[in-house]
């Protein structure tokens, strides 16, 4: 049988430089194959290429790409008619990849427009048919609704729709779920391996991620900066991976640490008593608009150098919930105690030093450091309050500080001029150069890659064990508290609806949802 | 760093204005207010570099003297619009409530008016004159100002980097001057340039109108708009604070573009 797609000594140059070189590998009609590796590894450029769509500056650099036994010639009209109902593509954001200006039915409707004969009323109900199998309900209505009335996954379900309905034989899809909470991120998957077996189409899925690996592809091709390392069958690669690499992408997979034995009973550092946090939803016009618990009368108390770790999907809260416990949005009701004073609506002097005692590292290492400051400077800027220590000691502090989170010699630089680890880790540096009693770290290692994600929470954990600082761990993702927390805490719809020591709700959970986040999430195979 | 084009010429065409401004306040080859109306409209000669006016006035001389009031006048021009409308944007953008919307109201009842007209009538009141001109023109600018600074700072105040500082226990203060307005430096810096322009071009449509600054001080508005009649007799009268001007903004254009360039911390490392 003539594969659907072989790649031939692919090679792809960026100015002088090849990014992807010499690349070797075919897809049989209904195969689904994972191209994996991590950021600049090559993968998203390979996948370009193959639709013809490299970005400026990225040309291909010899090889031939074949699409069912034809050689395709960059940006000819024969990949142009082929792109659609001979390839699709599903892309990462699926917040910008669909047209915002647009209604979702019209751009559904594109692709049957310009590569078929179909009358408009069969193409109306060809979208609707589509929609109603991604799991749009009513979706002869919402086919007039715009884009941002959905949420992120059900955008992605919109934009795989549009692009299966045009039944193509090859799907490409660029990162597909990177973008989601876990849950949505199961469903989405599920939803397009179920929707290529339907149809017989080839799957080419490009991830950092071996848990997806592991659980939606046949074979597996493994990318370090622009080679193959190794590929295979999925299953067998990952058990029993032949090349380093490969084993260290493995390894970089979360595994449960020793728990640590509990400790003697303790005031609670920080604790919320029965603590909401409203937000106004989008009214009418002239009405008042109603509002919305993000928070839902929660009660948490973290203990002097425990790590919590807070989990749920997305809109469950658990962001809302870190920032109200640092008092970065205002509670509407309730209470927050902190060393057994009341916080709830402090100010001046006293605000002030629950301030300095309280530290936060974001999720988003690129929006969370002022660029125009250097990062010796980010990271000194902790230490001007309290005020009394001179320049000078701040900055040999901030450079002490940054050799502890191995970023020694680097702190006259920009931030823009360090990768996404490093960023992070500037993010923590500036955290803990205060030695605060209490750090939330929300969603501090989503955006890492694998391997990158294993050590910024190595070094997370090793700095708590030093310091000692309680933690609150907020992610949506439960792989990656199991290697850390003391406790876990899940939210759904502003409340806590189970909490425990984490062994107890990692292997019983009590409750439905917590089930469904503990088999979305992305574990070692077989763990 | 790189040798930046926009940074040479931009430099060398202000360089030269300012530097011919400098010479102005120590020497001029005549006194530029002596009337000679024996001379009048004379073309030039080794005399009269750049001819006489059509009161016997040496054009070189006034061009000269032109050069100070023109640039003390748009350069005091920016700096009030930018005082103001960076406060009022600021404030605006940041606090956001009920100072955002008295601010914003005030801004648009100002935008309202045409910027000149505006002027025109705060001239009316405040009689005309070099600082009166100053005042008029930067409150009439200052809400465009207002307006790109606010807008920046509400996209500015969202980063997290802002939450980070707030985190840290730094005073709103000290995060809305640290963290907030060095990033409005880029559109701030680009609106300046444009701004002093259009103030140069303002400046002399006011003198045209008799409310810029009272003759017989020269500037380069009030050479232009007095020169007009004279247009086919003596077109260098024209010609010549028109290239100053010229000359003056592409200046501030270049070099404005090549200060924003050098304010992005992308290209320092």
């Amino acid at each position: 049988m003539t594969p659907v797609l072989e790649v031939d000594r692919l090679s792809i140059a960026a100015g002088g430089r090849r990014v992807v070189e010499e690349l070797c590998f075919g897809i049989a009609p209904g195969e689904a194959l994972a191209l994996v590796g991590e950021s600049g590894s090559g993968k998203s450029a390979t996948a370009r290429a193959v639709i013809g769509l490299l970005p400026p500056g990225l040309a291909p650099d010899g090889g031939e790409v074949r699409f069912e036994g034809a050689a395709l010639a960059a940006n000819s009209a024969a990949l142009r008619r082929l792109r659609g109902p001979g390839i699709g593509m599903v892309f990462q954001e699926p917040m910008t990849s669909l047209n915002p200006a647009h209604r979702i039915g019209a751009q559904m409707e594109e692709g049957l427009a310009l590569h078929t004969s179909l009358s408009r009323t069969q193409r109306r109900d060809a979208c609707i048919a589509m929609l109603e199998r991604v799991g749009i309900t009513d979706a002869a209505s919402r086919l007039n609704a715009f884009p941002h009335e959905f949420s992120g996954g059900m955008r992605q379900r919109i934009m795989l729709a549009s692009v299966m309905l045009l039944r193509p034989r090859l799907l490409i899809a660029d990162e597909p779920t990177t973008a989601l909470d876990t849950l949505t991120q199961a469903e989405v998957m599920d939803l397009m391996s179920g929707l290529a077996r339907e149809h017989g189409t080839a799957l080419l899925l490009i991830t950092h991620d071996l848990g997806l690996v592991a659980r939606y592809a046949d074979r597996a091709l493994v990318m370090q900066h622009g080679r193959a390392v190794e590929q295979g069958p999925a299953a067998p690669l990952l058990d029993h991976p032949r090349e380093a690499y490969t084993r260290a992408l493995v390894d970089a997979l979360p595994r449960r640490g020793v728990a640590r034995p509990t400790r003697p009973p303790s005031a609670p550092l920080i604790e919320a008593r029965g603590l909401s946090v409203t937000y106004p939803k989008r009214g009418a016009l002239f009405r008042r608009a109603e509002m919305f618990a993000a928070v839902d009368d929660v009660s948490l108390a973290i203990h002097p150098g425990e790590v919590v770790a807070l989990v749920g999907g997305s809109g469950s809260g658990k962001t809302t919930l870190g920032r109200a416990m640092l008092r970065l949005v205002q509670s509407a009701s309730g209470q927050l105690l902190f060393r057994g004073a009341d916080m709830t609506r402090q100010s001046g002097p006293a605000l002030l030093d629950f301030r300095l005692a309280c530290q936060i590292v974001f999720q988003d290492p690129y929006s969370s450091l002022d660029p125009r400051m250097r990062v010796r400077d980010i990271v000194a800027e902790p230490l001007r309050l309290p005020a009394g220590m001179a320049m000078a000691e701040r900055h040999r502090r901030a450079d002490a500080m940054l050799d502890e989170v191995g970023l020694g010699g680097l702190g006259a630089r920009f931030p823009h001029a360090l990768s996404g680890g490093q960023r992070q880790r500037v993010a923590i540096a500036r955290a803990l150069v205060r030695d605060p009693a209490f750090v939330v770290a929300d969603e501090a290692v989503s955006a890492l890659d694998a391997t990158v994600r294993k050590q910024v929470l190595a070094l997370l954990r090793d700095q708590q064990r030093r310091r000692g600082f309680a933690c609150l761990f907020v992610t949506h993702d439960l792989g990656v508290v199991e290697e850390i927390a003391d406790r876990i805490v899940v939210m759904q719809g502003g409340r806590i609806v189970e909490s425990g020591p984490r062994d107890a709700v990692l292997d019983t959970p009590a409750q439905e949802y917590t089930r469904a986040l503990l088999a979305a999430a992305l574990r070692r195979p077989g763990a | 760093m790189r040798l930046r084009p926009n940074l040479l010429i931009g430099g060398t065409l202000l360089g030269f204005v300012v530097a011919v401004a400098a010479t102005a306040l120590v020497w001029t080859p005549y006194d530029p207010v002596r009337t000679n109306l024996r001379r009048r409209l004379v073309p030039p000669s080794n005399d009269y570099w750049l001819g006489t006016d059509e009161f016997g006035r040496d054009v070189a001389s006034r061009l000269m003297e032109g050069a100070v009031t023109s640039l003390t006048v748009a350069a005091s021009t920016v700096l009030v619009a930018l005082a103001l409308g960076m406060a009022m944007g600021l404030a605006g953008g940041f606090l956001r409530g009920w100072t955002d919307r008295i601010l914003g109201a005030v801004n648009d009842t100002l935008l309202a008016f045409p910027g000149i007209l505006l002027a025109l009538g705060l001239l009316a009141v405040l009689g005309p004159s070099r600082w009166g001109i100053v005042l008029a023109l930067g409150l009439a600018y200052a809400p465009s100002v207002a307006r790109v600074v606010r807008g920046s700072v509400l996209s500015i105040r969202e980063r997290e980097f802002v939450e980070a500082s707030r985190a840290l226990g730094n005073s709103e203060g000290y995060t809305l001057l640290r963290h907030v307005l060095p990033h409005t430096a880029a559109p701030v810096i680009v609106l300046a340039t444009s701004l002093f322009g259009w103030i140069i071009l303002a400046e002399s449509a006011l003198s045209f109108l008799g409310l810029g600054v009272p003759p017989p001080a020269a500037t380069w508005g009030n050479m232009l708009a007095s020169a007009r009649p004279f247009m086919d007799q003596a077109p260098l009268l024209s010609i010549a604070p028109g290239v100053m001007i010229a000359t003056c903004l592409l200046g501030v254009n270049l070099l404005g573009d090549a200060l924003r360039d050098l304010l992005d911390p992308r290209d320092c490392t």
